[in-house]
């Protein structure tokens, strides 16, 4: 019997959905493979259909996905955060920082309307997740992956490298050493496959720290780069302000106010 | 020559749940003649492989001159070996091997054998073991200790009971948490090391286990005056080609893989014990 | 002609050298500037050379600058030079498909010779790659794919005339000429090259040039650069087997004041031309119906490359810096019978913060 799959979208710019719809005919090969009940915004809605996979796009980011990533927990087997925003948070985290109250007074007109959260925070940090794929968006390769390791009937293998070797394994050039481009890729998880670099400009983050960092150290060489205290906080909090080993990096290099991360 | 690196494919013959985690995959290979070729001694170790998932270095428990079976005791706890743990008889798998050095069971011939080991640390001693029974009159005292965490993770307990009634040998059971009627000791089995006979001159110890325990037998076998190249471990380390190639197994000058995994403490000491390494 | 002749090649008919070898059916894979850097690549024409180009290398640094003159071969070295040919970054080593009743049928993948002419490789490089060679290919269990890629392979060696600042080829005697592994050597002057041959193959290329045997200020000008290019350099490392002085300083606090500073991010085990460490990985199509076992460059420095059920040996940077190192300088003897560095200074220019190897030898073993 095909494995059941439903993919869901909580707080988030849909982006990481289109690591499915990109697929193009691979998708059709898929849906072969799987069976999808809920996919908005590819077509079916089945919103609380028992599933062996569900992919989870977007952060927690109001009162209602409270109550839904439960749900979801419950009626899924295997829990998957997919993207930037269910694994640290994502950009949205950016306001965790903020006075809430005052940010939608100044944005909406009516701010009556607006229910939300004091902070954006990932999926983990409400229910158990069995697999976290980083990416701002995440790639379909990474999807394929998984699905393939769970179709094998094992666990997926999560990336573990930071970008620099797969950097140098393209043969790449070095940004940081040939152009004093201030780069993350020393401490981002790879999966990306260097991307940025094999186009001649500076690694952003987008899929957040990896394993093992060492976060002081590179905000010590962007300092020796000439970049400003707050030039270098930017740099870490960009894409994944809320993952810790970059939020601490951001506090430490006391350019910007401090975030509130998850606990 | 056979590319170093492809495995030969072999079928479950048979699967026996040794424990909740524990399982052991009875295998043969699919091409009769690489089955008739295939010769190890206790101790080496062969690549398992896991069809689109990859390999583990597991090692052999079988006897070896069963010429029917390869047995491969193993623990689910990684993506492998969980994956493994799915496999049922029929099922076919990739086997390359065997490698590394073994045991020194010639060089132990004449004396007496301790064996020493931890958690699922027996399963590579468990070899020796069907090996010296096959030829019990060529050693001389057996002294088989083994520790677990769990008296539920004790494995191969009819063949322990069976080994228990061979003359001549001992059988030294402990576990640091027991169920009740455990009739064994409940604590490490390192604590029960004072209450064996040891003749240092006639006496090859084998050990195989987490470090840590395997640093505690070490260091009573020294107040014991077992010479430092009568004591052997198996060493443990991340192994991914098993041929000296891949470099994840280096321990100091040594790999693990292809120098090992059975080193006598001679040619480890100087690092033994030190972390990170 | 004998092989210790020299002839001179001038400038103007380099392009003689690489239609010979191309004539003869190699590829030339030779030194050429992309992004910055003098990179690997083939090469058809000399104008496509690193022409008048110039590397200045430092802790975390590398520029190239115009140099003002028509030299080729007046840089150090690139990021990479043999190895990614003969140990390649990812290389698929067999693949398996499944057949019917659930069989698996596994297929050994086989690398074809080719024919490859290396241009301008220096003697730390050739260093390098018999120190590969012997990882590979002497042992009981010869890797087939870097054995028939080693197969036909052509070496036009140059005798470094400008080292860099990183460079400590000399303190390890490894260059900064190239003594032997090559079929042809080159020393560049102003005006064209010198030229000897070290193997028969070699001799032949340069008998059909038609060269004019060197003139004696030629001879000169040679020996004068090869002994500035030693005193040029500036960084050393102690030329004894420092085993020893690095295992019986294990605790030393430098191991952790480098931890402080190392990203563990990988990038001198990249661009060591020695290191060998590599992990298997496993790419199946998306059916489940065949699938490829590759390997691709692995790293001391990974969290993975450590890890055995569920723990980590090395869990820190400090723990993987030290394993780097006392491989690198010290059990690298116990197994291969010399160091494992052969100066060329990559690990320093290529590290992101600039951790000098140098340096940090120093102030381990106090020398």
């Amino acid at each position: 019997m095909k494995p059941v799959v439903a993919i869901h979208k909580f707080t988030s710019c849909d982006g990481c959905q289109l690591a499915f719809l990109n697929l193009g005919e691979t998708l059709l090969e898929l849906s072969e493979l799987i069976d999808i009940v809920h996919f908005a915004e590819a077509g079916p809605v089945d919103p609380t259909a028992h599933a062996d996979i569900a992919f989870i796009e977007g952060s927690v980011s109001t009162p209602d996905e409270l109550a839904r990533i439960q749900q979801i927990r419950a009626q899924t087997r295997f829990l998957v955060s997919v993207g930037a925003c269910a694994t640290s948070g994502g950009l949205q985290a950016l306001r965790n920082g903020a006075n809430m109250e005052e940010w939608i007074g100044a944005v909406y007109a009516s701010p009556h309307y607006i229910e939300t959260l004091d902070i954006a925070t990932p999926i983990a940090e409400h229910v158990k997740v069995d697999l976290e794929l980083w990416g701002c968006p995440v790639t379909s390769r990474q999807i394929l992956a998984a699905v393939r390791d769970l179709l094998f009937g094992v666990t997926p293998a999560p990336a573990q490298d930071g970008v620099c070797m797969e950097c140098k394994r393209q043969g790449q050039i070095c940004v940081l050493v040939t152009k004093g481009a201030p780069c993350m890729g020393p401490v981002t998880r790879t999966g990306c496959g260097a991307l940025c670099p094999s186009f001649g400009r500076d690694c952003y983050a987008c899929f957040g720290p990896a394993q093992t960092t060492n976060c002081a150290a590179l905000a010590r060489r962007f300092e020796g780069l000439g970049l400003m205290p707050e030039a270098i906080a930017r740099r870490f909090l960009f894409i994944n302000s809320a993952a810790p080993a970059f939020a601490e990096a951001a506090q430490a290099a006391g350019g910007l106010t401090k975030a509130r991360t998850p606990k | 020559m056979q590319h170093p690196y492809t495995p030969y494919a072999a079928e479950v013959v048979d699967r026996i749940q040794e424990s909740r985690s524990v399982f052991t995959l009875r295998l043969r290979f699919c091409d009769p003649q690489v089955q008739a070729r295939y010769r190890f001694a206790p101790g080496q170790f062969n690549m398992v492989y896991l069809y689109g998932v990859g390999e583990v270095a597991i090692s052999i428990v079988s006897d070896p001159e069963d010429e029917q079976l390869l047995d491969h005791t193993i623990r689910a706890v990684g993506r492998v070996t969980r994956g493994l743990a799915e496999l049922k008889p029929g099922d076919r798998l990739g086997i390359r091997g065997p490698f590394g050095r073994g045991w020194p069971l010639t060089a132990a011939e004449g004396s007496d054998v301790l064996l020493v080991t931890g958690g699922l640390g027996c399963a590579p001693l468990v070899s020796v073991i069907n090996y010296i029974m096959r030829r019990r009159r060529r050693y001389g005292r057996l002294t088989v200790m083994q520790g677990v965490k769990h008296s539920d993770d004790l494995i191969f307990r009819g063949r322990l009971e069976r080994w228990r009634n061979v003359p001549n040998t001992q059988l030294i059971l402990a576990a640091d948490q027991a169920a009740p009627l455990w009739p064994w000791h409940v604590g490490y089995v390192t604590e029960l090391l004072g209450d064996i006979q040891i003749a240092p001159k006639h006496t090859h110890a084998m050990m195989c286990g987490p470090e840590g325990m395997m640093r505690v037998v070490i260091r009573e076998l020294e107040q014991r005056a077992l010479p430092d190249d009568a004591m052997f471990l198996s060493m443990e380390r991340n192994m991914q080609c098993a041929v000296g190639h891949c470099g994840h197994c280096q321990y100091g000058g040594r790999f693990v893989c292809k120098d090992g995994p059975v080193f006598p403490y001679s040619e480890v000491k100087e690092l033994f014990g030190v972390k990170g390494l | 002609m004998a092989l210790a002749d020299t002839r001179f090649l001038p400038r103007e008919r380099f392009q003689t050298l690489l239609d010979a070898l191309i004539e003869r059916g190699f590829r030339c894979v030779g030194p050429q500037v992309r992004d910055g850097a003098v990179v690997y690549d083939t090469v058809t024409r000399s104008s496509e050379l690193p022409v008048g180009k110039h590397d200045m290398q430092g802790p975390g640094t590398y520029r190239l600058e115009d140099a003002g003159h028509e030299r080729m071969f007046a840089w150090a070295n690139g990021a990479q030079a043999i190895k990614p040919h003969l140990f390649p970054a990812r290389e698929p080593l067999w693949s398996a498909e499944r057949g019917g009743a659930g069989s698996i049928e596994f297929t050994p993948h086989s690398a074809a010779p080719e024919a490859v002419a290396f241009i301008g490789v220096r003697a730390c490089d050739l260093a390098a790659m018999q120190i590969q060679d012997h990882v590979f290919l002497h042992g009981p269990y010869p890797d087939p794919g870097y054995a028939a890629r080693s197969e036909a392979l052509f070496f036009v060696a140059v005798n470094c005339s400008h080292p860099a600042a990183t460079c400590f080829c000399a303190a390890t005697g490894d260059g900064p000429a190239a003594t032997h592994g090559y079929d042809l050597v080159l020393s560049e002057l102003d005006n064209g090259f010198v030229l000897s041959a070290g193997t028969e193959a070699g001799n032949a290329v340069m008998a059909q040039l038609e060269l004019d045997a060197t003139t004696p200020a030629q001879t000169q000008a040679v020996v004068a650069q090869g002994e500035a290019s030693i005193s040029a350099q500036t960084r050393s490392l102690p030329s004894r087997d420092l085993r020893d002085a690095l295992f019986n300083n294990l605790e030393h606090p430098r191991w952790d004041a480098v931890a402080e500073r190392c990203l563990a991010c990988g990038n001198c085990t990249m661009v060591c031309p020695t290191c060998f460490c590599h992990a298997e990985t496993e790419e199946p199509t998306l059916d489940g119906h065949a699938t490829t076992h590759l390997r691709e460059w692995d790293s001391c420095f990974t969290t993975g490359h450590s890890y055995i059920h569920g723990l980590q040996v090395r869990a820190d940077i400090r723990t993987r810096y030290r394993q780097w190192l006392t491989h690198k300088l010290g059990s690298w003897h116990d197994q291969f019978g010399r160091s494992g560095c052969v100066g060329c200074g990559r690990c320093i220019s290529w590290c992101p913060v600039g951790i000098d190897i140098t340096e940090e030898v120093a102030a381990i073993t106090g020398d």
